[in-house]
């Protein structure tokens, strides 16, 4: 009830806002301008960011290259060499048809390096203009919104993906379409909250003032200042865009067979595990723990550097 | 005081219902005829229609809405499509089932959660810290499956110590229930522990820096004093909110546990309900999820209030 905004200025205004904006506007970005290449450098100089870094670059060439470098064809059956354990030939064994699991492994990194950023940035973008305009356009738009992204959220995220999935079945576009949907409310959230410690700066009333449009202010004043706080919040949904993909291809709403993908080959074989088979799921399964960990490192990184 | 409650119960409401109707016509926007997909594919197009008609799903959607939400808010979820009866006892022992793997995973973590937080606090910044931060984080975003298979692979099928499956089987004592719930809670733990340390830490950290920790260090108390008496008591408050918005998320990661480990809980129910377009059953499981997360909230809040005396007076935000 509080929030109660809109272009209305307080009488109280200071008569020299104009001038203020423009002091305001050049102590907030003037710093901004700097930040960047400094943040940079020490982020380059942390082992945890290197590391992480590093482990990412690895499965992106994996992603890229992986059909190139791959010791046999993915795809490729031999049913007389099936359900085979790690050895010289076949390093991470083979499935239960034959197929080389190293081979799938490397390659299995393509699809979900594909969905994991372009869904993120999707719901970032779109959580970002969501979040703006509640928080900066308050009253009944704001009210009617945070309702309707409260009762989304009391839904695990996880669950409305594969609702969703289920309705409009699953292929890499409309998987990626569905996570940057499902992020949405979660990021808007945020950047609400960032957006109302931000509006009562003396910056946006100015520029209020000088008869700037509601969507000005918002994405040219209240945006770069916000920034910070988007840029942790995608590196922290990078991390679930994993977690929510991976997750998804497990239980069937990803990647079909027989392209291989970390999540449907786990998906595949894991009722094989009390066989004996472990390598089948293990070393996917260690795929997937190995590209979070990574993005989980850069994730770490990034807020320690903003917050110093 | 009773303001403030009076609002927060009236938000609860309005949440619920909108809600209730998220989850009605995302499930009506489910493509496929479940008249159609009770029968199969080579019914007779008549047989179809009048089954539709008998499930009522042939009737406008506001009518169907209207009736559906009446029933449940006197305890009739409504008839399953597949297994044509009543959806209420599927859904009662599906809840219980994960009422108790969830408890289980909870009374493991919660004391687990705090204690690597509240170190990690106390060494802010140092080896020990990093160490507790980056491992939780990482669980925390490790698929549930992940982390199933390697306590399978490791505890299951190597050392052979614990069962791999969830259900003990009918009539099984509670000591074998247990032992067959161990493996599946842990992927739980193991997300879990990511949230609640992350919290415990931030608040130890906040708590440590404040006047009154200051005060009492200044007036000699014995460092473990006033971390028991001041700091603790102090940085479990937001820990509190966490672990409570984590019993949805907890649910959501139920839906993994439970196929993973072919367990009949409320996850498995609206997984398999999803897959077999059987929307009752889907409805009466999802809404039943964020009744749940609603109430842990709101449960959360209230002791919030009764721990913290300068909210009672403040009320609001």
């Amino acid at each position: 009830m509080s929030d109660i905004g809109g272009p209305s200025v307080s009488p109280s205004s200071d008569p020299l806002g104009a001038l203020g904006t423009q002091t305001v506007a050049i102590a907030v970005e003037a710093p901004t301008q700097r930040v960047a290449p400094t943040a940079w450098r020490l982020l380059l100089r942390r082992p945890t960011f290197l590391v992480g870094a590093a482990i990412l670059l690895f499965w992106v060439v994996c992603a890229v290259f992986g059909y190139k470098f791959a010791p046999y064809n993915p795809l490729a059956q031999q049913l007389l060499a099936g359900n085979q354990a790690p050895s010289g030939a076949h390093w991470f064994g083979t499935d239960q048809l034959g197929r080389d699991m190293l081979s799938r492994v490397i390659v299995g990194a393509r699809t979900i390096l594909i969905i994991t950023p372009l869904a993120t940035i999707l719901g970032t973008v779109l959580g970002t203009a969501l979040g703006l305009a509640m928080g900066y356009l308050g009253g009944w738009f704001d009210t009617v919104a945070s309702r309707i992204v409260e009762a989304i959220l009391a839904l695990p995220f996880v669950i409305i993906a594969f609702l969703f999935a289920v309705a409009v079945g699953a292929s890499v576009p409309t998987i990626t379409i569905i996570i940057g949907l499902v992020f949405t409310p979660l990021i808007a959230r945020t950047v609400r909250a960032a957006v109302l410690a931000e509006r009562h700066l003396d910056y946006v009333p100015a520029a209020r003032l000088l008869g700037e449009r509601p969507a000005r202010v918002m994405f040219g004043e209240i945006l770069p200042n916000v920034m910070p706080a988007i840029l942790v919040e995608f590196t922290v949904r990078l991390a679930y865009a994993v977690f929510a993909v991976a997750t998804l291809s497990f239980l069937g709403f990803g990647v079909q067979p027989p392209t291989p993908d970390w999540g449907a080959d786990i998906a595949a074989n894991y009722t094989e595990l009390l066989a004996g088979y472990w390598w089948q799921v293990l070393f996917p399964a260690l795929a997937i723990a190995s590209l979070v960990t990574a993005i989980t490192l850069i994730t770490d990184s990034v807020e320690q550097v903003l917050a110093s | 005081m009773a303001a403030f409650l009076l609002r927060r119960l009236g938000l609860m409401v309005l949440t619920l219902f909108i809600l209730s109707l998220i989850v009605f016509f995302a499930g009506q926007i489910l493509p496929g005829d479940p008249g159609r997909a009770t029968l199969g594919q080579f019914a007779a197009p008549s047989a179809v229609q009048a089954l539709d008609h008998q499930l009522g799903v042939d009737r406008p959607l506001l009518t169907r809405y209207l009736s559906w939400i009446g029933g449940v808010l006197h305890g009739n979820f409504g008839t399953s499509y597949a297994y044509r009866s009543a959806v209420e006892p599927f859904v009662r022992a599906a809840l219980i089932n994960s009422i108790k793997l969830a408890l289980l995973a909870f009374v493991i973590v919660v004391p687990l959660g705090i204690i690597g937080g509240v170190i990690a606090a106390l060494y802010e910044g140092r080896g020990v810290d990093r160490v507790i931060s980056v491992t939780g984080l990482s669980l925390a975003s490790l698929p549930e499956y992940v982390t199933g298979i390697v306590v399978i692979v490791v505890f299951g099928v190597t050392l052979k110590w614990l069962p791999v499956t969830a259900s003990a089987g009918q009539g099984a004592g509670v000591l074998s229930q247990f032992r067959h719930l161990i493996l599946p809670a842990i992927p739980l733990v193991l997300i879990l522990f990511g949230y609640i340390s992350r919290m415990a830490r931030a608040g130890t950290i906040e708590a440590l820096s404040s006047d009154y920790t200051r005060t009492a260090v200044l007036k000699g108390l014995p460092e473990t004093t006033v971390i028991r008496r001041h700091v603790l008591r102090n940085s479990l408050l937001p820990t509190i909110t966490v672990i409570a918005t984590q019993t949805g998320y907890l649910i959501g990661g139920l839906v993994v546990v439970e196929t993973l480990f072919n367990y009949q809980g409320l996850g498995n129910l609206i997984y398999k309900a999803a897959v077999a377009k059987d929307f009752a059953m889907l409805e009466a499981g999802v809404l039943i999820i964020g009744v749940v997360y609603v109430l842990a909230t709101l449960a959360a809040d209230l002791l919030l209030i009764a721990l913290n005396p300068r909210l009672r007076i403040g009320g609001s935000e």
